[in-house]
């Protein structure tokens, strides 16, 4: 089975995040890059069909030289190559081109599975995978819960995430799997694994080498243009009860009741 | 070229979804302000009873896609009814309400028309207010959309080719419910073959019982203060009595208390209910980005610097095993 994990570096959610002067992007300043959760989640699962069916996992990332921290990383967990797609005339790229980039290098490199995040954590998103899919011409599964490759090898059940529940779907292979949360536990990186990653090559490829014309990617050919960030409204100041929990909970009560007119 | 705005419905046992309802309501914004018709698409299979019911939403037209092979959703049957139909009405926008299926079917569907796609959609405004808006993408729509699970906000414009596709947050706009109009309903039957529908649906387990999380008005979540899952129970207690639902807090979730279908913040459902009541959570930023839309936060923690008190409208420090018992009774009384 040759599986794809597409991963994508993203600044870690858990930090306060400052918006720049002219409201056109974060401040990147102190801010540290990790792997997309979603992401991670499918490199984990792309290394656990490897284990049980042998094959070989690929590692794409699209990004400027950070990404390589990231496509190490996931090199350290067990994945065999990684392919760092760089280049200035990516930048500014939506959704679409970077599917449209995607699917240059899946088309050199073939695939039987891909797996990528449900989404990004920074921009949630969530169309690189369906984009990707359809100019692949292959099925799309979002947010799966569970994946189990049939035995003839030529399709897969996937538990996916609706919103009633979970949806049991068979599919056809070569398809694109989109991890949400619960799939699997991302397994850490052993030393062994640490000290192979440094030595595996990661394949850095730009538009030349994909045969991409500048026009169909980066920020001109976007259906999308940013006109500014902002911060959501604050909350005003709430009422906040001290004291026993027989008084504080009849004064809530009535605050319920009569300010807020909920109950 | 029609430039109609359009809603894809979404309906579950014969009840068309409250986030539908909301997105008529913004296309209806829209339509007003374009002077363009509204209209709202359905899919299903034998949904007559259904659609009677649609013909004072409120909206120009209702076209009904009927098929055998549209019963369950599937991406390919939708996409397959949906595509020579929007390439013969030439709709402007297309709007859904943010949902699993949406998810799903909206970026798809976008890519197959290599136009826009915007999710999530929480504002839109229209600058400049006289059209011709739409062709181009000069200045026109703004929509603004949560980044960051919630921590800042994107505003951005869409350009190139409509349709453009945009689903909207649900509980962020209003639902106009105008009988005033009765619409006409159009019923199409898209020719479908299986063979072209590439999925099989081998079966659905229905793990949520009434109302989802994201369409509650009541939510009440619990954290790892609730010190384990037995502990939920009363908070079960707690959000039937009020008519919510139970979420759990990222910690909770971890712990293995709850299913992660439960979980309220970035990782997990993103609610906006009128009444949020956080016990025993301390207010991560992954969960605050949840959660900080809801109309009113009540907040119960032993900790006064929890941050769960800087966004809450009321708060108690105390005690959720002293507090819960009392706020049951008392709402019992």
């Amino acid at each position: 089975m040759k599986v794809i994990a597409l991963i994508k570096q993203v600044p870690d959610t858990s930090i306060a995040l400052k918006i720049n002067a002219e409201a056109t992007d974060i401040v990147y300043q102190d801010v540290p890059w990790v792997i997309n959760p979603y992401d991670e989640y499918a490199v984990e699962e792309a290394l656990r069909i490897k284990e049980k069916l042998g094959g070989s996992v690929t590692l794409i990332s699209i990004g400027p030289d950070r990404v390589t921290d990231i496509l190490r990383g996931a090199l350290a967990m067990g994945a065999d190559e990684a392919i760092h797609l760089k280049d200035a005339a990516f930048d500014g790229s939506d959704a679409y081109s970077i599917a449209f980039i995607l699917s240059k290098v899946l088309q050199l490199s073939g695939f039987d599975i891909i797996i990528c995040g449900k989404q990004a954590v920074d921009d949630g998103w969530g169309q690189v995978g369906a984009a990707l899919a359809e100019m692949l011409n292959i099925t799309s599964i979002s947010s799966i819960l569970k994946l189990e490759v049939a035995e003839d090898r030529k399709h897969a059940i996937a538990h996916r995430e609706i919103d009633e529940g979970l949806e049991i779907v068979k599919v056809p292979l070569p398809a694109l799997f989109t991890a949400q949360q619960g799939l699997n536990k991302p397994r850490y990186a052993s030393l062994p694994g640490i000290m192979k990653a440094k030595k595996k090559e990661i394949k850095i490829l730009g538009a030349n080498g994909l045969g991409i014309s500048f026009q169909d990617v980066g920020r001109k050919a976007s259906s999308i243009e940013l006109k500014k960030l902002s911060y959501p409204p604050a909350r005003k100041q709430g009422k906040i009860l001290q004291g026993d929990a027989m008084t504080t909970t009849k004064e809530l009560l009535n605050l319920m009741r009569s300010e807020a007119k909920l109950i | 070229m029609s430039c109609d705005i359009w809603v894809i419905a979404e309906h579950t046992a014969n009840t068309i979804s409250s986030g539908t309802l909301e997105a008529i309501g913004a296309g209806r914004f829209f339509s007003n302000r374009l002077n363009v018709k509204l209209s709202l698409v359905i899919l299903g299979n034998k949904i007559d009873a259904l659609i009677h019911r649609l013909s004072d939403t409120g909206v120009d037209n209702v076209y009904v896609l009927e098929n055998l092979h549209l019963s369950l959703y599937t991406s390919d049957a939708y996409i397959n009814s949906l595509e020579p139909f929007i390439k013969q009405h030439k709709p402007s926008i297309i709007l859904m309400t943010s949902t699993c299926l949406s998810r799903d079917f909206a970026p798809k569907l976008a890519s197959r028309l290599k136009t826009a796609y915007v999710p999530d959609v929480s504002g839109i405004e229209i600058n400049p207010p006289s059209p011709p808006l739409l062709k181009g993408g000069e200045g026109g729509i703004l929509f603004t959309r949560p980044i960051y699970g919630g921590r800042l906000l994107s505003t951005v414009i869409c350009k190139g080719e409509t349709p453009w596709v945009v689903t909207l947050r649900p509980r962020a706009f209003e639902k106009i419910v105008d009988t005033s109009k009765k619409a006409n309903i159009e019923k199409i039957e898209p020719t479908l073959s299986p063979s072209n529908i590439r999925t099989i649906i081998e079966g659905i387990e229905k793990t949520q019982k009434g109302l989802g999380l994201t369409d509650a008005d009541i939510v009440v979540s619990g954290g790892r203060g609730m010190k384990g899952p037995e502990n939920f129970k009363m908070l079960e207690e707690l959000a039937n009595i009020l008519g919510g639902v139970v979420g759990a807090s990222g910690a909770a979730v971890d712990a293995g208390w709850l299913p992660h279908s439960a979980q309220v913040g970035q990782t997990g459902k993103v609610v906006s209910p009128k009444l949020y009541i956080a016990c025993g959570i301390s207010g991560a930023p992954q969960h605050l980005a949840g959660m900080s839309t809801s109309k009113c936060i009540v907040a119960i923690n032993k900790d006064p610097d929890a941050p769960i008190f800087k966004v809450a409208d009321y708060g108690i420090v105390g005690d959720v095993f002293e507090v819960v018992p009392r706020l049951i009774e008392g709402l019992k009384k």
